[in-house]
């Protein structure tokens, strides 16, 4: 009886309310409508232009009507681009894979020594601080237009992509495996080649092949400031306002993706 | 064979796990290291083959100073000293056989390593550990596939392929159930006295440890509490190592111990075979 009526009784009931991630509502209102203000003001900034939305529309279909049907006549380009293409993957991804072991492993924290470490880390994050357009464009300034300039800049993507994975790959590696082995008096050559290797092949060889995969994708982009391949050629025909053929290379390359994506799916089912 | 003067250990944190620890191991036999978590009984295994850096003292495996090698020369004394370990530490992605040989990478070089290729002797000496823990037709079953007791066989038998003249072993059986666990410390005991190879055992499991160790040190906070044989283990030394507890229960356990290793062991071999199939 008294500990119902006590539970009960309003004035002695514990207070409980949710906990909030802001617990003072003037900040957390005052947040919430600096946010809505600050959307509003960027929109009206922006100067988005309703009638020039609306004269593109038919500018829009006037272009898909000039890309049909699309032309393949020129068939000889269209092979020569796409070939590039592969081979600019193909050489960047297999070039990548070997320069990421080495710089894989000395990104690893648990097997190299801090200053090693922290060189090799600096050294990933710069390669991924700038995109690869960005990257091609100073190869192509460099070493002119061409393939060279592309595969340059797939290798260093792919470089920093595979020993990143890998580098990561290795910190979680369980520390007690890497203490037997050294505990037995086996060299660091011998741990990587009996105790690491082993661990993070499987995962290694996936992530490249998924790279190889990207690097066809990526590759078809770069060309767009000049570094070689099919997108060299798709850039090309906008300029040139051949339309039908701007189609079939775009045709081309969604059936390459395709291709690289489905091999790459099936290469990894392998692995597992 | 293994004397240690007055060992010190302070890690970065500024935790002392080590103070001033001093003993001598003379003969081939099993000390088992009994103390509670965090009294630096894995500190103390692992200062020995410098996978954890002492901060002071010395350590002679007979008349190498340990703490005074530069890396190679640590590589070859570390080749003497056989570990094993808690989680066992196998090569997840290796085969037993290839596990087993990983004993032997200090003997080996560069090329035979990448390409797998051991001496001969290497390979019977493998397959002659294997039968004798009871792993027969094994070798080439991956180390993922195995349930624990059994990884602890191989890591048991990786350790012995060293040939080595001192077993560091850190907790061979906390992870495993009570009958693997007396499984695996009947194999590691009667290998160790087999081959003349004396054990350090660091052990949680009081009971376990004083029915299979010929000698026990006691640690506490650092520090050497008790060093005797197991026998003497008895309330008052458990209270002084662990604090106040009632101990009948364990010292019971221990008084009605009736397989202790070497009662009756002419028939070890043949218990350890039927342990393994059933």
């Amino acid at each position: 009886m008294m500990t119902a009526s006590s539970l009960t009784d309003r004035g002695d009931a514990p207070q409980w309310h949710r906990i909030r991630t802001i617990e003072n509502r003037w900040a957390r209102h005052g947040l919430t409508a600096l946010a809505v203000v600050y959307l509003a003001w960027s929109l009206a900034t922006l100067d988005i232009n309703w009638t020039r939305l609306g004269d593109g529309l038919p500018r829009a279909a006037n272009m898909v009507l000039r890309m049909l049907p699309p032309d393949f006549s020129r068939w000889g380009l269209l092979f020569k681009g796409t070939l590039e293409s592969v081979q600019m993957a193909l050489a960047a991804s297999f070039v990548g894979m070997i320069l990421a072991v080495p710089v894989g492993i000395c990104g690893a924290s648990n097997l190299v020594p801090k200053p090693v470490y922290l060189a090799a880390r600096a050294f990933l994050i710069l390669s991924r601080t700038f995109h690869e357009i960005i990257v091609a464009i100073f190869f192509v300034k460099i070493f002119g237009f061409g393939p060279l300039a592309g595969v340059l800049t797939l290798i260093v993507a792919s470089t920093s992509f595979i020993s990143k994975m890998l580098a990561e790959d290795i910190e979680n590696m369980p520390p007690g495996q890497l203490e037997a082995i050294r505990a037995t008096g086996a060299s660091f050559p011998q741990l990587l080649i009996y105790c690491v290797s082993p661990q993070a092949l499987p995962r290694y060889l996936g992530v490249s092949i998924y790279r190889l995969d990207a690097n066809i994708r990526h590759s078809t982009v770069v060309g767009i400031v000049g570094a070689g391949g099919i997108g060299q050629v798709l850039a090309a025909s906008f300029s040139r306002y051949d339309y039908d053929f701007s189609l079939a290379i775009l045709l081309t390359i969604v059936s390459l993706v395709f291709v690289g994506e489905f091999f790459s799916n099936w290469v990894r089912n392998q692995l597992r | 064979m293994l004397k240690i003067s007055s060992l010190s250990k302070v890690y970065p944190t500024g935790t002392t796990a080590l103070k001033n620890v001093s003993f001598t191991v003379e003969e081939p036999k099993v000390v088992t290291i009994i103390g509670p978590s965090g009294a630096g009984k894995s500190t103390l295994i692992r200062c020995i083959n410098r996978l954890v850096e002492p901060t002071s003292g010395t350590i002679m495996l007979d008349d190498v100073g340990i703490l005074a090698l530069n890396r190679r020369d640590l590589r070859k004394v570390r080749r003497r000293m056989g570990m094993i370990f808690q989680e066992y530490n196998l090569v997840e992605r290796l085969t037993v056989m290839e596990n087993l040989l990983s004993g032997r990478l200090g003997y080996v070089g560069f090329w035979r390593t990448y390409r797998r290729v051991f001496p001969p002797k290497d390979v019977a000496a493998a397959f002659a550990l294997l039968e004798r823990v009871g792993l027969s037709g094994y070798q080439s079953t991956r180390a993922d596939a195995l349930s624990g007791g059994e990884r602890q066989r191989v890591g048991i038998s990786r350790a012995l392929m060293q040939q080595p003249d001192l077993l560091l072993v850190d907790e061979p059986t906390a992870s495993l159930d009570p009958k693997t666990s007396r499984q695996i410390m009947r194999i590691l005991v009667e290998l160790a006295h087999e081959r003349g190879t004396p054990a350090l055992v660091n052990m949680h499991d009081v009971g376990l440890a004083q029915s299979f160790a010929d000698r026990v040190i006691g640690l506490r906070g650092g520090e050497i509490v008790f060093d005797g044989p197991a026998d003497r283990v008895t309330a008052n030394v458990l209270t002084e190592i662990y604090g106040e507890e009632d101990w009948s229960t364990t010292i019971r356990q221990v008084e009605n111990e009736t397989d202790k290793p070497g009662k009756g062991s002419s028939d070890g071999k043949d218990s350890l075979v039927r342990e393994s199939l059933a």
